[in-house]
């Protein structure tokens, strides 16, 4: 379990380094001189020049993806020889000229935003996914599978923007049952961030659900189907006894990998929803940072973003092995 | 060599003499679902009307750029009749502040939503399965180099790579000789699409080939001293379709709906051309009091994707040898 545990965290790390050197590489390309972000209006070419300089963007882009990393750990200063240099602490994710402000403090923002909504729905989705996921295997070729699995397969085939406007026109402007999304933290007032958030994870955790019914019908009725059921059945335990303990237990171990990557993938911002629902998230800031070509902040982002998925990745695998000692020999 | 096509045509009768061959037997099973007919007649009615529709609807006087500034009021180019100017000359309305006739942006969308997602899905299925094949038919270190590029690019966030590079990157397609403007945003949407898709697809085929190298037919092909590449692509490719099929049943729709929300996110085409995705994302503006902006797309849309998947799904059960039937 040792030598696993050792080999896929160097894996992990690997892949962070191959993706960061490939972000970097890809947004290498981008127009949008950051450095021309940093004056606004009171630019001239002098000024950008020595900014350029002052920001260490006219260093080659290998020695700028060190910075960036040693930045992580140990954190960086901007501008160290001008009278006001910028301090940027460990872990930095770099500084964004456009905003004045460091990257991690404004990721550190919307965050919790995207935190919220991402849980919210997640919980919801695994509830609702597994019950009727259940409810339908043991119900199967019966009407209420029937239902459950078209209804399923409308929420899996509907676009998400699409079911997340057609919330909007009819939840908020046609019965007007409840206002216009405007987020406040749960703490400052949390009936309005209720009122805010149910139709974001309402949206999110169809589109999910939807996905996780099926998942959960198809590995109930193939666990079902298998021998070591049969016998539990023959020894007389309790159907609830050989749904709950043998089946769903077995068949549990995909719905537990694909839960954990979605959420992962959620965290690094809901795009969309956050989009439709004006949610100030991660996903919003990820826009808003495409549009004003605010390179160190899409950098930023589009980093982090991809580790989480590459740690989620991680805490899946390990976790599989372990649930599953056979998947320690790959 | 004729041991062996003995045998290849032993095998070939041997199946005849059950009855049908493995081909026929899906096609039975397919014929017998009648759900998954009617997703068929109605696809094919959809690439139909993509294909000849605007040629249709030219005859019959509907065309998508044509402004009509009679059906529209003075007024901040309101429809003038209820339901955004339903009537007999605009049988699904008419565009807020143009007059364009929907109906007509609806066929004509159709057309670049089909062409978008059916190229995308054919290139994803070329790299998937070439890759697939060469990761799991040569193991070892190669197969593990693929392995980790793979999780390399399903780490990238797909969508925040796509929007941020979509401006430079058409520029790129443009210089490089595609026509600026719209073609060069539709094949950046496909190439885009392909390259963030592939991995998956590559993933089933490798799986599937580590058990295919195992069999008989493989062995005796590498005895006789065939090439690598004849027996990667003569003698496994030809056991690969089922689950291929079947994948790209899926993928289609899924990158239908993908290329909506891109389009919706405002990476897709630029008025006057328009696709579903767009075509949404313009009613956004207007459906408080349009509706029917958000509604005909958008239903459009759903029935189009949850026929692939209907008929994704009775594809598969047709070809799972485990199902009952």
């Amino acid at each position: 379990m040792f030598a696993y545990l050792v080999r896929r965290v160097l894996l992990m790390l690997m892949l962070l380094f191959l993706l960061s050197v490939s972000v970097f590489l890809l947004f290498a390309i981008l127009p949008g001189d950051p450095a021309r972000l940093t004056c606004g209006k009171a630019c001239t070419p002098a000024i950008i020049e020595s900014n350029r300089h002052r920001l260490g963007l006219d260093e080659p882009p290998l020695t700028q993806y060190v910075k960036f990393v040693s930045g992580i750990f140990v954190g960086r200063t901007f501008s160290a020889d001008s009278p006001q240099p910028i301090k940027c602490d460990a872990p930095c994710l770099g500084y964004s000229f456009n905003r004045q402000e460091q990257v991690m403090s404004l990721i550190a923002r919307s965050a919790p935003v995207t935190f919220f909504l991402a849980i919210g729905a997640f919980v919801i989705w695994i509830v609702v996914g597994l019950a009727l996921g259940i409810f339908a295997a043991l119900n199967r070729g019966r009407w209420g599978d029937r239902l459950i699995m078209g209804i399923s397969l409308i929420g899996y085939s509907m676009p998400s923007f699409f079911l997340g406007l057609l919330l909007v026109f009819f939840v908020i402007i046609k019965w007007q049952f409840l206002p216009f999304p405007a987020y406040v933290a749960p703490w400052e007032n949390p009936f309005q961030f209720f009122q805010t958030m149910l139709l974001p994870w309402i949206l999110l955790a169809t589109l999910y659900a939807a996905f996780y019914i099926r998942l959960t019908r198809n590995q109930v009725l193939e666990v079902l189907s298998d021998d070591y059921v049969r016998t539990a059945r023959a020894k007389g335990l309790p159907e609830r006894t050989v749904v709950v303990k043998h089946a769903l237990r077995a068949g549990l171990t995909p719905i537990v990998t694909a839960a954990g990557l979605d959420l992962a993938g959620l965290l690094g911002g809901a795009i969309i929803s956050e989009n439709i629902f004006s949610l100030p998230g991660l996903g919003a800031l990820a826009i808003s940072s495409i549009i004003d070509s605010d390179l160190p902040l899409i950098t930023g982002i589009t980093i982090l973003t991809a580790a989480i998925i590459i740690f989620a990745n991680l805490v899946v695998d390990l976790l599989y092995a372990v649930v599953d000692p056979r998947v320690r020999v790959i | 060599m004729t041991v062996v096509q003995d045998t290849a045509a032993g095998f070939q009768s041997a199946a005849l003499t059950g009855g049908r061959s493995l081909r026929q037997i899906i096609w039975a099973r397919l014929r017998r679902d009648r759900v998954a007919m009617i997703c068929l007649v109605v696809l094919v009615l959809f690439y139909l009307i993509g294909i000849f529709g605007p040629i249709v609807g030219g005859m019959v006087g509907i065309d998508p750029y044509k402004f009509d500034s009679a059906s529209i009021s003075d007024n901040a180019g309101k429809p003038v009749l209820d339901w955004g100017g339903i009537s007999a000359a605009h049988p699904l309305g008419v565009e807020w502040g143009t007059g364009r006739d929907i109906m007509a942006q609806l066929l004509f969308g159709l057309r670049i939503s089909l062409v978008i997602a059916t190229s995308a899905t054919l290139i994803t299925v070329a790299i998937g399965t070439v890759v697939g094949i060469i990761a799991g038919y040569s193991g070892g270190w190669t197969d593990s180099i693929i392995g980790r590029f793979m999780d390399l690019v399903l780490a990238f966030p797909f969508l925040l790579i796509v929007l941020a590079l979509s401006g430079v990157l058409t520029q790129r397609l443009t210089q490089l000789g595609v026509p600026e403007g719209n073609p060069s945003r539709i094949l950046y949407l496909i190439l885009v699409l392909s390259v963030f898709g592939w991995p998956y697809l590559a993933r089933i085929v490798r799986g599937q080939v580590l058990s295919l190298r195992e069999r008989e037919f493989v062995e005796s092909a590498v005895a006789m001293g065939s090439s690598k590449r004849r027996i990667l692509f003569t003698e496994i490719l030809p056991n690969l379709w089922a689950p291929i099929l079947v994948y790209a049943t899926l993928t289609l729709p899924a990158y239908i709906g993908t290329e909506a929300a891109l389009s919706f996110l405002g990476v897709g085409v630029l008025p006057p051309e328009t696709t579903f995705g767009a075509m949404l994302a313009t009613s956004v503006t207007y459906f408080n009091v349009v509706p029917t902006y958000l509604f005909i797309p958008g239903t459009a849309l759903v029935i189009l994707v949850v026929s692939f998947n209907l008929l994704g799904d009775s594809l598969r059960d047709a070809l799972d040898p485990k199902a009952i039937h």
